[in-house]
């Protein structure tokens, strides 16, 4: 019979429509504006409309979800900054838009190059999300953001003081990775530790022969 | 028939003319220029590779040579066919092989526009992705570009001395074109678009009462809704029948691929995402395996099936939304769209919490992946490919396949026959539903695709809407490999040896080829030995496949140009590059 098939098709949107009522009333109110509601709607079981109410409602962000970079410091036992960066220049060099730019700091006697960034500054309007740099950062110093609502009027240009974010903002938007990372370090500098004692002991014993 | 045989019996046919290509870390035969038609005509009629792939092009300015790139195969499976022809750089002229490859006809034009060679015996050699006041061809080695630094990423001014600046302020607005002599953009007459309208073939008829009837001449687009970007098809009409229609493009182009030739290896991984921006794993494991190629690295057991599923993911949701966007193009306003979008939704969830990102997702590396599955994203995979997808493919199945509306509007339209689709080099679902059973991952297997039992959906009558159904079945197949994957993927490491930002790539060429949600997506690359890509060529199925679109309309109503074009589903970041 001519117009069965739409007919057909057309029971699919009202089984949708129905449905949607149907999962609000079992969800009795709580389907919306909370984090189970949430879950549940972006989750094989959602039958209903699937919308998030944004602003309001956000979606959660995985782990590894990117933004443009920050750049990570320890905060010491006083309070003091220690800015993991050492300006060793490879997200620089890997950055594929060219979108960050360091200058390495200079001691003021010896004119030497020392281990810190004088000036960090990226380009967010160039920045492409990719995560290269923080992939190939040796120190755990440059990662990607959560936070992607930075639109504004102007260019976003971060200078060095608007990229550092203390390693408990870091911690709390990626455990698992941070965690992770920290046991590598750990490892390292234990590793390191038992090489310089092997090595000190090694000097005793030849000192004392 | 072996290697050796096929090089024996191309010896023996061409004597003269046709030399292997010795060069290091290089593959193919070099043609003489004016042996080209003839080896062609050969190649297509003795040799069965009937399908002309892609036509690019390689300067090498050191040598004064401009060098044309073809590669050939044949539709019923098997490895590729490279050959060259070489011409003098200053005045570079190739003859045409459009009489042989029709699809050759968008690639010589590409090949024109950006590296200048001229290929004789084409009949509408213009311009196909920059405009006609452009000044030079910028895949030359010689040509720079507005906002130019270096040659070669990294630049040197961005550390350990490093100043911010914008480059637009060094080279303000107005200040950064070049254009060629005597040109002045203010007094500038589009002289492109009469040899576009000219490109369209004249018609004047005569009705039975000896009315004598001009013919219109209408642009569809750049802006218009249905081309689902910025794309603009200039037809003649008679009446509201399309008589001739040829496609204009270029209005998203940014040279792609002078941009990965400043690029390192690596940094062109993310500009792959920006292709073909709905299915961005295919376009990284394309790039992957054509650089892993010449690389020689292996790539761990556990990377290939996440590499796998991944694209296979990719696959359901591109096609996901091709049908949708198909639907919304015939007047389905929204609805059907927006169900796809929902399941399209959840796959890209997946994504985003693999890759860190939905649509942009940078994942492949050299030799491996970017990082291992996240704890949870399997279980969610496997709810979806045993659970929802399915369900909901049978769903839009029910709710359009049979459709009234949509089966008058699409069935018996937009014909192309199976030689046609071969002869335009057709790629993915346009060419198989047109009654040509080639997938890559059947014909020319890549990664590990030989493992997996599926089947190779085709569809015979050629027309819109089996080029709308043929989606619904890959989506199908794709579930059934995914199901196979996820079974049986391993344990273990998800990169061969340790990441690195920089190396250095072995000289030679390489082609490396999946079977993308589109269709053939290809990527050459030509290494000079340092770790930039010297040549970095992308064969767009999206692109290629517009080949086929002017045939395929002739005879329609506008409206059903259309029906054509959502069904052949091209992304304009892939078509324009």
């Amino acid at each position: 019979m001519y117009g069965l098939g739409i007919l057909k098709g057309l029971s699919v949107t009202l089984k949708r429509f129905i449905n949607t009522y149907v999962d609000d009333f079992e969800w009795r109110g709580k389907r919306y504006y909370t984090d189970e509601g949430i879950a549940h709607r972006s989750s094989k079981d959602a039958k209903g409309i699937f919308t998030i109410q944004y602003p309001e409602e956000k979606m959660p962000v995985p782990e590894e979800f990117r933004y443009v970079p920050f750049l990570v410091y320890d905060e010491g036992e006083n309070g003091e900054i220690n800015n993991r960066c050492t300006a060793c220049g490879i997200c620089a060099k890997v950055c594929p838009p060219q979108c960050i730019w360091i200058e390495r700091a200079v001691d003021k006697k010896t004119g030497r190059p020392v281990q810190n960034p004088a000036a960090f500054t990226i380009d967010a309007d160039i920045c492409m999300n990719c995560g290269l740099c923080a992939e190939f950062c040796p120190f755990d110093s440059i990662k990607m953001d959560h936070d992607y609502e930075i639109a504004s009027y102007g260019r976003t240009v971060y200078h060095l003081e608007d990229l550092m974010k203390p390693a408990s903002y870091y911690d709390e938007i990626r455990p698992i990775n941070s965690a992770k990372e920290s046991e590598i370090r750990r490892i390292a500098e234990e590793a390191k530790a038992a090489k310089k004692a092997a090595r000190e002991a090694k000097k005793a014993a030849q000192a004392a022969k | 028939m072996t290697e050796s045989d096929f090089a024996t019996r191309l010896n023996d046919r061409f004597p003269e003319g046709v030399t292997a290509d010795e060069r290091e870390g290089y593959q193919g035969y070099i043609i003489a220029a004016d042996k080209l038609i003839e080896f062609a005509t050969a190649l297509r009629d003795e040799f069965e590779f009937d399908y002309l792939s892609s036509v690019t092009g390689v300067d090498y300015p050191d040598e004064g040579k401009l060098e044309a790139v073809y590669h050939a195969y044949k539709t019923i499976g098997g490895a590729e066919l490279v050959f060259k022809v070489q011409t003098d750089r200053e005045n570079p002229e190739i003859p045409s092989l459009i009489d042989i490859y029709p699809g050759a006809d968008f690639q010589e034009r590409e090949a024109w526009d950006l590296l200048g060679i001229k290929f004789t015996g084409h009949p509408d050699l213009r311009r196909i992705l920059l405009w006609e006041g452009f000044e030079g061809h910028p895949l030359r080695k010689d040509w720079q570009e507005a906002y130019y630094e270096a040659d070669k990423k990294p630049f040197k001014s961005r550390w350990p001395k490093a100043e911010y600046t914008r480059a637009e302020a060094k080279n303000p607005y107005g200040a950064n074109v070049k254009y060629p002599d005597k040109f002045d953009p203010e007094k500038w007459v589009p002289e492109g678009e009469d040899a576009l309208y000219g490109s369209l073939a004249k018609y004047e008829t005569t009705d039975k009462d000896g009315l004598k009837t001009d013919h219109l001449t209408v642009n569809l687009g750049p802006q218009h809704p249905s081309t689902h970007g910025v794309f603009r098809i200039a037809a003649t009409l008679d009446g509201e029948k399309i008589m001739n229609l040829n496609p204009v493009m270029g209005y998203l182009h940014r040279n792609h691929e002078k941009i990965g030739e400043r690029n390192t290896y690596l940094q062109n991984m993310p500009f792959t995402d920006r292709l073909d921006y709905l299915s961005s794993l295919s376009n990284n494991f394309g790039y992957a395996i054509a650089v892993e190629k010449l690389i020689g690295i292996e790539v761990p057991e556990r990377a290939e099936y996440i590499r796998v599923i991944m694209a296979e993911l990719t696959r359901v949701q591109n096609h996901l939304f091709a049908i949708g966007m198909f639907l919304n193009d015939i007047g389905a306003f929204f609805t059907p769209s927006l169900y796809a979008i929902e399941e399209r939704e959840l796959v890209l969830d997946v994504f985003e919490m693999v890759t860190g990102s939905r649509m942009m997702c940078n994942y492949l590396r050299f030799g491996g992946l970017a990082r291992d599955l996240p704890d949870g994203s399997l279980q969610k995979i496997r709810d979806l490919v045993f659970d929802r997808l399915p369900r909901k493919t049978d769903e839009m199945d029910r709710f359009l396949s049979e459709n009234e509306i949509l089966r008058s509007r699409t069935v018996g339209q937009g014909y192309l026959s199976t030689e046609d689709a071969i002869k335009y080099s057709a790629a993915g679902p346009v060419l198989r539903a047109s009654g040509v059973p080639y997938d890559i991952r059947r014909a020319d297997p890549y990664s590990i695709y030989d493992r997996f039992k599926f089947d190779v959906a085709v569809r015979y009558n050629g027309d819109i809407y089996d080029r709308y159904y043929i989606r619904l079945d890959e989506i199908r197949e794709s579930i059934k490999i995914l199901q196979q994957a996820v079974e049986q993927i391993p344990e273990g490491e998800i990169q061969t040896g340790k990441p690195r930002y920089q190396m250095k790539v072995p000289k030679g060429e390489s082609y490396g080829r999946v079977e993308g949600p589109k269709g053939e997506l290809g990527f050459y690359l030509v290494s000079d030995g340092t770790g930039n890509p010297y040549r970095y060529h992308v064969r767009a199925p999206s692109f290629i496949n517009l080949t086929a679109f002017g045939p395929m309309c002739k005879g329609l109503k506008v409206a059903d140009v259309v029906a054509v074009l959502g069904s052949i589903d091209i992304v304009l970041g892939e078509t324009d590059r």
